[in-house]
């Protein structure tokens, strides 16, 4: 196996060991970056040795065993830091014996190690970017190159974003633990977030080179998988993963020919990827089975409603109206409640959203927002009252930033504009 | 990137002899590593080419013939499709796969097709993305 | 019951033509209108791949081109279906004009008999596939 090969091969070793080596090191040091440094230390090793020995049979184990001496060799030569080391009450014996054997005796305490590196990387004390960059660095494995490349800024960004953040995180003296009690359901909260926000960076791909998005919401659906496999027993980290996996398996018919967002309604379903709704299905399928009640499931519940028409028209729009119903108590934001509408439009008639949306006029939030009175403007059509329609197209025609949006609200106010009041809505 | 990682057929596999417990046993652990790796897709055993077929096409025609096959090293026993972010990890999983059959045994893979570019795409203002349905006509 | 539909491929891999992939676009809307299409997947030529040859030496990757095997497959489509002839009839749509399928039925749970396999190995077999085919083992 040539050089090059080697290292290939040891760099996937690495991708696959690294998490789980990084967070079993941290209990043991209980600093995220001298864990590293540690787990950095033993891949150079590896990289000296296997081009020649072979990649071992147990990576994993090999590194870990590497690490851990270079950990007490560190305590021993450091006295300051074996001085730390005693004022948390441990000492080097303690280390040597309470590392668990990396072999799958003990899979459950590396299991937990994850799991706490993940509530840390997700801590509220850090913002949106910091813990998005922390975490598909320690859980994900990616190089502060691939995060930076994913996110369209400077390696340096990156990097310095990802410094600040262990820094943050040491100085507020995060515990190294899976939080419970009270603090758990909003640190929890925080987790779910960090990955539902990395699939939305992917998933909205909005400026650059599209071809790494993709590879954004696969690293959130691998870390949504990870999750679900810590933590089985809780519904709403099997609801963001159904909601995921449903919404990547839409990821081929979101555009069109030309590069276009087709709207999910016009998507052609046979590009849809059945495998992926399959397991987000699975998932929601837990999830319900756990309670369901919560946002996320929710808002599975309602994408499995789409995948599972198999053509628009055979969409059960009553029970995804339902579903809204129960969402937007959960999450009371104007944006569903404004989705409600249009659910209950197309399960009950125009009226019945108009009804719901028409309280939505006075709401603060969307005075700015184009899609209220893009909608406003299409329920109105529907119901024969022309003039108000093409008032409301040609609002949001205004309030649109979008080019292609903007010239299809003045054609829909135009052609609203000319038809006389009485006459059949086109 | 996906992977479609193929058991190749032995005599065996084509008896319709089944694993042994040990076999079966470090196969479900190997499995539940791939799954909280959050890498392992979708996988499944093969029934033997005996309950199987072959369809042959030819212009408008269509030629059915039965299973089974005797070419045992160009059947398949089983697949899985695995979640990976290059082909050196696919190879590192399959690396430490539990020999699946037992005996000499072959284990392909092969890259799965998938749309690379996407094209630019707008975003669609909207807390839920991709089912917008304020912004669905 | 489900069943492997496994394309072989004919040593080429150009592009499809835009009819062909219309046709074929055509011929999977069907399947998904009918419901039974799970899933489907095209491959990549084997130099995108490898191969692992397992032995009592353990395991040794084989980079392409493969000699080992002759038959290449191009793909496959998981279908299920109420029996294999109603496969059968899927397949024969397929919009082909030259070709082979394999046509294979899935290994599920329900499959084994308690003799064949031991009760507590088939227990645990089943448990993990009525988690959600392959996923989660809770506890």
């Amino acid at each position: 196996m040539s050089t090059a090969d080697a290292h290939r091969a040891i760099e996937a070793v690495w991708r696959i060991e690294s998490p789980r080596l990084v967070a079993a090191l941290t209990r043991i040091v209980r600093d995220i970056s001298f864990a590293e440094e540690l787990a950095q230390d033993a891949l150079e090793v590896a990289l000296r040795q296997w081009p020649e020995s072979g990649v071992p049979r147990n990576a994993g184990a090999w590194l870990m065993t590497t690490a851990k001496r270079r950990a007490i060799d560190h305590f021993r030569r450091d006295r300051m830091a074996a001085g730390k080391l005693a004022a948390l009450g441990r000492d080097l014996e303690e280390i040597e014996q309470t590392v668990p054997d990396y072999d799958t005796a003990l899979d459950d305490d590396i299991g937990d190690d994850l799991l706490r590196l993940m509530f840390t990387a997700c801590h509220p004390v850090l913002s949106a970017e910091a813990r998005a960059a922390l975490t598909l660095r320690l859980i994900g494995g990616l190089t502060t190159g691939e995060i930076a490349r994913a996110y369209l800024v400077p390696e340096a960004t990156v990097a310095q974003r990802i410094v600040r953040a262990k820094r943050s995180i040491a100085a507020a003296g995060v515990p190294f633990e899976v939080p419970r009690g009270e603090e758990r359901a909003g640190r929890l909260a925080s987790v779910l977030e960090v990955i539902y926000l990395i699939f939305n960076e992917g998933y909205a791909a909005t400026a650059g080179d599209s071809w790494l998005r993709p590879a954004l919401c696969e690293e959130a659906l691998r870390l949504g998988r990870i999750l679900a496999g810590l933590m089985p027993a809780e519904a709403e980290v099997h609801g963001l993963l159904a909601l995921l996996e449903i919404q990547a398996s839409r990821t081929a018919a979101r555009t069109g020919p030309g590069g276009e967002p087709v709207l999910l309604l016009d998507q052609d379903r046979a590009r849809w990827d059945q495998l992926l709704i399959r397991r987000g299905l699975a998932a929601l399928a837990r999830a319900e089975a756990l309670g369901g009640g919560g946002s996320y499931a929710l808002q599975a519940a309602i994408a499995a409603c789409h995948a599972r028409a198999r053509t628009a028209e055979a969409t059960d729009w009553a029970r995804i109206a339902g579903l809204y119903d129960a969402l937007v108590a959960v999450t009371p934001s104007p944006v569903v409640e404004l989705n409600r509408g249009v659910a209950h439009a197309f399960a009950f008639g125009p009226q019945a959203g108009l009804d719901i949306v028409d309280r939505l006029l006075a709401e603060p939030a969307l005075t700015s927002y184009h899609l209220l009175p893009s909608v406003r403007g299409d329920l109105l059509q529907k119901l024969g009252r022309m003039e108000e329609a093409a008032t409301e197209f040609a609002r949001a025609s205004q309030l649109t930033r979008n080019e292609r949006e903007r010239e299809l609200l003045e054609a829909r106010a135009a052609a609203t504009r000319g038809i006389d009041r009485g006459s059949d809505p086109a | 990137m996906r992977f479609m990682v193929i058991v190749h057929a032995t005599r065996d596999t084509e008896a319709g002899v089944m694993p042994g417990e040990e076999l079966l046993e470090a196969m479900g652990k190997y499995n539940a590593e791939l799954v909280k790796a959050g890498v392992m897709l979708d996988g499944a055993g093969l029934q033997p080419s005996s309950k199987g077929a072959r369809v042959h096409f030819s212009g408008d025609r269509t030629r059915v013939v039965d299973g089974p096959f005797t070419e045992t090293k160009e059947l398949i026993a089983g697949y899985s499709v695995l979640q990976c972010n290059s082909r050196e990890e696919a190879i590192e999983w399959v690396r430490r796969m539990p020999n699946p059959t037992g005996e000499e045994g072959i284990v392909e893979i092969r890259q799965l097709y998938e749309l690379d570019d996407f094209g630019p795409s707008e975003a669609i203002e909207t807390h839920f993305r991709g089912q917008d349905h304020a912004a669905a006509r | 019951m489900r069943f492997m539909v496994i394309v072989k491929a004919t040593g080429e891999y150009g592009s499809p033509s835009p009819e062909e992939l219309a046709e074929m676009g055509r011929y999977n809307e069907k399947l998904i209108e009918a419901g039974v299409m799970k899933g489907g997947e095209g491959l990549l030529p084997p130099s995108k791949g490898a191969l692992v040859r397992f032995s009592k030496a353990g395991p040794t990757v084989v980079d392409g081109p493969f000699s080992e095997t002759k038959e290449l497959i191009g793909g496959f489509w998981i279908l299920d279906v109420k029996s294999k002839e109603e496969c059968l009839e899927w397949v024969k749509q397929i919009p082909f004009g030259e070709g082979e399928v394999e046509v294979r039925q899935i290994a599920e749970v329900e499959d084994f008999t308690r003799d064949e396999v031991s009760a507590p190995a088939l227990d645990q077999e089943k448990a993990w596939r009525e988690r959600g085919d392959w996923d989660q083992q809770i506890g």
